[in-house]
């Protein structure tokens, strides 16, 4: 123990005399250009050969990716005439509406109804109250854009990833495969997938929804292999006594029993697909997504913070009716009778539309909430930011100076003055010190992949920014975690606030940042804080709240005072929850600082951002793959010494 | 006694886990457990052979980890035995087809659970009635069917409730219920009590010897209760490391244990519970009888009226007369004098 403190120690004086005094050949502070492979050129000409020439028998990767798409478009096109556009003769300013899309109060009257239905009238009318919102705030025709994409993105994403966790399930050969993969998937930052998909499908709403398609799958798979492996041994024991034939057996026995464990992922896979339909606004999603990607562009600060509140709305909208569909209980009471008194509440639902959409040629407001009645907040918030930059620039703009200066440069020199061999030797040293020799091995290929693609410099960029960002987070987050724990009334609060931070998509966090401190690394660090804290907190105060009862009272017995309870006690029992906080937020870190990218970084974020601009697949993918395998090293190296406390802890 | 025929018999059913179990049966190898160990295999069931025949209730007994639950799934071919031939009326289930074992399973089998395994989403009516509704039997059928066996178990009333809305022991009467809804021939029960409160495990015993006089199944019963093994069983088999110790009636198991191990569960035992009258019969036929007496039945269940008409009772056995008990016989059991 004290051998490898004492190692340590020499291993990070020596990393600060290496930066600080040491002068280095150029060779030692990035890989060599010998070493550096072009992995970019590699995938490019893949890609190349793939969407050109590449064919199974006659049908051509071109041809199946086509079918491919008009598969997914033909459902969307039907969604997209019923919430946007319905169906009108003619074009331009010519166009007439025959039949009109669903009317405002249909949909709204339908999200009161599914919350009634999913819990309780509460319920709905907070969703049909969000809904208003959108109508009377103007954001509704983006809004249900964005709808359209997640209502086919969704049953998709489901579809698929329940269908690749019953391969698994069924067939331990078809897991080993998906494995990896989904691991890879999941670390892969959102924006790298959207290159090679430009490429495939090209620009448009299709592609984007793919894209949301595939991002959002994987916890699905995860999900649907857990829930059916937690099927109790004696009900899968029982199915096959019954004779059960294996489709009998899966189908009304095995997704029944799992559906409430299902019913989670769904629920993750609707609230990722909004988070991915509105970063996906980059390869042409439209909708509140693409409202913000402009503001940003055009720094336009009011319409920015609206569309921002408007994803806002629907997040909320989506996250509540989601979790509470995930734990409705089945109703014991069977309605009789006729079909619409089995269904109150869907034919409600369609009595509201059809009436609203006939009665809305006649009273216009009941299809579209008129235009001269809608209420924009842009004015005050361009006013509100307006007078904070007047006002309190000289404040801002010290905290900012004061940030870049004291924390952000130095550790910047540091990481980039930090010779690579020395890093990797390190990195490999505490691989092989938490996991043995496969764990080094591992991180050592995956530390000399990025050294090898010859982005060495926005790697360590991104560590920098990663890792400044994650001591931030978990220097707020675990005090904040321990509040929620100790105190219920903060519990409450702190538990709610994070809920809602966790449902908002990446992109809204930008907006505030860059409207306060423009763009540059400081709005970037503040933006990947905020997104990364969730997890910070979360994980302290389950990992605090589930200390046996007993171990505190022991402690009391003892004579603990609360303090000496919370030091010796229950941190101690938490730290590897805490742990594996701390890799959730690196992961969630990683992933924001992707995003980034919009407000300027010069990390790989950035590269993969240019990459996107110009459809340049190599690049991308590479870029997208180094932060990958940061994450997959940092996910390693965490979660190995987080088993390790957990097994000191239980005496394994 | 009358020879019944053997319903399930089977013959050296092994199930080794490991990296290579074959490897260590190639051959027609008898492996010893040391053997299993050394080679990092864990044999869960060890050359097991026992007949089962018709109409008794056959209980493995065994503490955790004895193998016992391995085993019943192997003979129902839940789990694929290593080596070894399980014979169901003679037709060997190890060479059966998937579609055929599926067959015997939705007509001739029934299994209880330890843990009920009901399914949460289907009512009381519904669960029972689910091996039929996988038959495909339709609706009003098996529905009947189902509200009969329901109402053999007494839950009639309880038809349209949901599994978490009942009691443990209701929730057990479920799994008995459906597990009978297709009439099986074969009946396995792992453990179908363990999982209750004490007073209601004895009720449900009761109630499961009360369902057997009805309907005189073929019972493997699983149990680690040494107690409820007497009590239910007509013949015991004894686990232990995945191997048969010993295969006896109760009342065998208690006076002539086969070793030590078996000796230490019977110990405890109270002799009038698993004695039998024809143990103690004394030959003749003095005067003054009070009654006759089964020579199957049990001192315990006996023994009031013996003690109270202080008289000796003639004893038959298969309807033939074989002697007499006296008051004073069954008292020394009692009070555990003789055996």
């Amino acid at each position: 123990m004290t051998l490898w403190r004492g190692i340590w120690a020499a291993v990070a004086l020596l990393a600060l005399g290496l930066t600080i005094f040491a002068t280095l050949p150029a060779g030692l502070l990035g890989p060599p250009q010998s070493m550096q492979l072009p992995f970019a050129k590699w995938l490019t000409a893949g890609m190349k050969w793939l969407t050109d020439s590449a064919a199974i028998g006659p049908v051509t990767v071109k041809d199946l990716t086509r079918a491919f798409a008009s598969v997914i478009e033909a459902p969307y096109k039907v969604v997209k005439v019923l919430l946007v556009d319905g169906i009108t003769e003619g074009r331009g300013r010519r166009a007439t509406t025959i039949i009109p899309p669903l009317s405002w109060v249909a949909v709204t009257v339908a999200a009161v109804a599914l919350g009634h239905f999913a819990r309780n009238i509460w319920l709905g009318l907070l969703a049909g109250a969000l809904m208003t919102y959108l109508a009377v705030f103007g954001q509704w025709d983006s809004a249900m854009v964005t709808l359209a994409s997640i209502a086919i993105a969704v049953p998709l994403g489901v579809l698929g990833g329940m269908a690749q966790g019953i391969a698994a399930w069924r067939w331990p050969w078809v897991e080993r495969v998906l494995s990896p993969v989904l691991d890879l998937m999941q670390t892969i930052p959102t924006f790298a997938f959207l290159v090679p998909i430009l490429v495939l499908f090209g620009f448009g709403p299709v592609a984007a929804l793919l894209a949301t398609i595939i991002y959002a799958m994987p916890p699905m798979v995860r999900v649907t292999i857990v829930a059916l492996r937690a099927v109790p041994s004696e009900i899968v024991d029982f199915s096959n006594m019954a004779g059960c034939t294996p489709w009998q057996r899966m189908r009304k026995v095995m997704l029944p029993v799992a559906l409430p464990d299902l019913m989670v992922g769904v629920n993750q896979v609707i609230m990722l697909s909004l988070n991915m339909v509105i970063i996906a606004s980059m390869i042409g999603a439209g909708g509140l997504g693409a409202d913000v990607l402009e503001s940003l562009r055009r720094l336009n600060i009011g319409g920015g913070i609206e569309a921002g509140l408007a994803i806002t709305a629907l997040a909320v909208v989506l996250d509540r009716l989601g979790q509470a569909m995930s734990e409705r209980v089945a109703s014991v009471e069977v309605r009789k009778g006729n079909w619409w008194r089995r269904h109150p509440r869907t034919a409600l639902v369609l009595v509201v539309a059809l009436v609203t959409g006939a009665l809305g040629f006649l009273i216009p407001i009941l299809q579209d909430w008129p235009k001269a009645w809608e209420i924009t907040t842009k004015p005050f918030w361009s006013d509100l930011i307006e007078h904070i930059n007047v006002n309190y620039f000289d404040q801002l703009e010290a905290v900012r100076v004061w940030f870049l200066e004291a924390l952000l440069l130095p550790v910047k020199r540091f990481f980039l003055a930090l010779p690579w061999p020395f890093l990797l030797a390190v990195l490999t040293l505490a691989g092989w010190r938490l996991g043995g020799i496969r764990l080094s091995a591992v991180v050592l290929a995956l530390g000399l992949f990025v050294a090898a693609t010859g982005l060495w410099e926005q790697a360590m960029i991104t560590v920098y920014l990663c890792g400044l960002s994650v001591v931030i987070a978990m220097a707020i987050g675990v005090p904040m975690g321990i509040l929620a724990a100790s105190n219920e009334t903060a519990g409450k609060v702190i538990g709610t606030v994070v809920d809602t931070l966790q449902t908002l998509p990446s992109f809204v966090y930008l907006i505030p940042v860059v409207m306060l401190f423009r763009v540059g690394d400081f709005s970037a660090m503040i933006a990947v804080v905020l997104f990364a804290l969730v997890p910070a907190v979360k994980y302290t105060a389950h990992g605090l709240r589930s200390v046996p009862d007993e171990l505190i009272e022991a402690g009391v017995v003892c004579g603990c005072t609360r303090v000496q309870i919370l030091r010796k006690v229950r941190l101690p029992l938490a730290v590897p929850m805490i742990l594996l906080g701390l890799n959730q937020t690196i992961l969630l870190a990683l992933s924001m600082l992707v995003i980034t990218a919009l407000v300027g970084t010069r990390d790989l974020g950035q590269e993969v951002y240019a990459a996107l601009a110009t459809a340049d697949v190599g690049r991308g993918l590479v870029a997208g793959l180094s932060v990958a395998a940061i994450a997959i090293i940092a996910d390693r190296l965490i979660g190995a010494a987080a088993g390790r406390a957990r097994a000191r802890l239980e005496g394994v | 006694m009358i020879e019944r025929p053997v319903k399930l018999a089977c013959r050296h059913v092994w199930k080794i886990y490991g990296p290579h179990p074959q490897r260590l049966l190639a051959h027609g190898k008898v492996p010893t457990l040391d053997e299993i160990r050394l080679s990092e295999h864990v044999g869960a069931v060890r050359d097991v052979s026992l007949d089962v025949v018709e109409g008794e209730i056959f209980v493995i007994m065994g503490l955790s980890g004895s193998g016992k639950s391995t085993l019943v799934r192997c003979l129902s071919r839940l789990i694929e035995p290593t080596g070894g031939e399980i014979l169901y009326d003679g037709e060997d289930l190890l060479k059966a087809s998937p579609s055929r074992m599926i067959e015997i399973r939705r007509h001739r089998m029934g299994m209880v659970f330890q843990h009920f395994a009901l399914l949460p989403h289907l009512t009381v009516l519904e669960n029972v009635a689910f091996p039929l509704e996988v038959q495909g039997m339709d609706r009003l059928a098996r529905e009947a069917r189902a509200r009969e066996v329901v109402q053999l178990v007494g839950l009639q009333g309880r038809e349209g409730n949901y599994p978490r809305q009942l009691s443990g022991g209701q929730q057990q009467r479920v799994g008995i219920a459906r597990s009978l809804a297709v009439e099986p021939d074969l009946w396995f029960l792992d453990e179908p009590f363990s999982a209750l409160d004490p007073l209601i495990r004895r009720e449900m015993q009761e109630e499961f010897l009360r369902i057997q006089r009805q309907l005189k199944k073929t019972i493997i019963f699983i149990t680690h209760d040494f107690d409820e093994a007497i009590r239910l069983a007509d013949r015991i088999a004894i686990m232990k490391d995945g191997a048969v110790v010993q295969i006896a009636t109760p009342e065998e198991l208690v006076l002539a244990p086969a070793n030590d191990y078996v000796a230490a569960f019977t110990a405890h035992v109270t002799r009038a519970k698993v004695v039998t009258v024809g143990r103690i019969v004394a030959n003749g036929q003095p005067d003054g009888i009070a009654g006759t007496l089964s020579a199957g039945a049990r001192i315990e269940d006996v023994a009031e009226q013996v003690v109270t008409a202080d008289a000796p009772f003639a004893v038959e056995r298969d309807g033939e007369v074989i002697g007499h008990v006296t008051p004073a016989a069954v008292i020394a059991v009692l009070i555990g004098k003789q055996t």
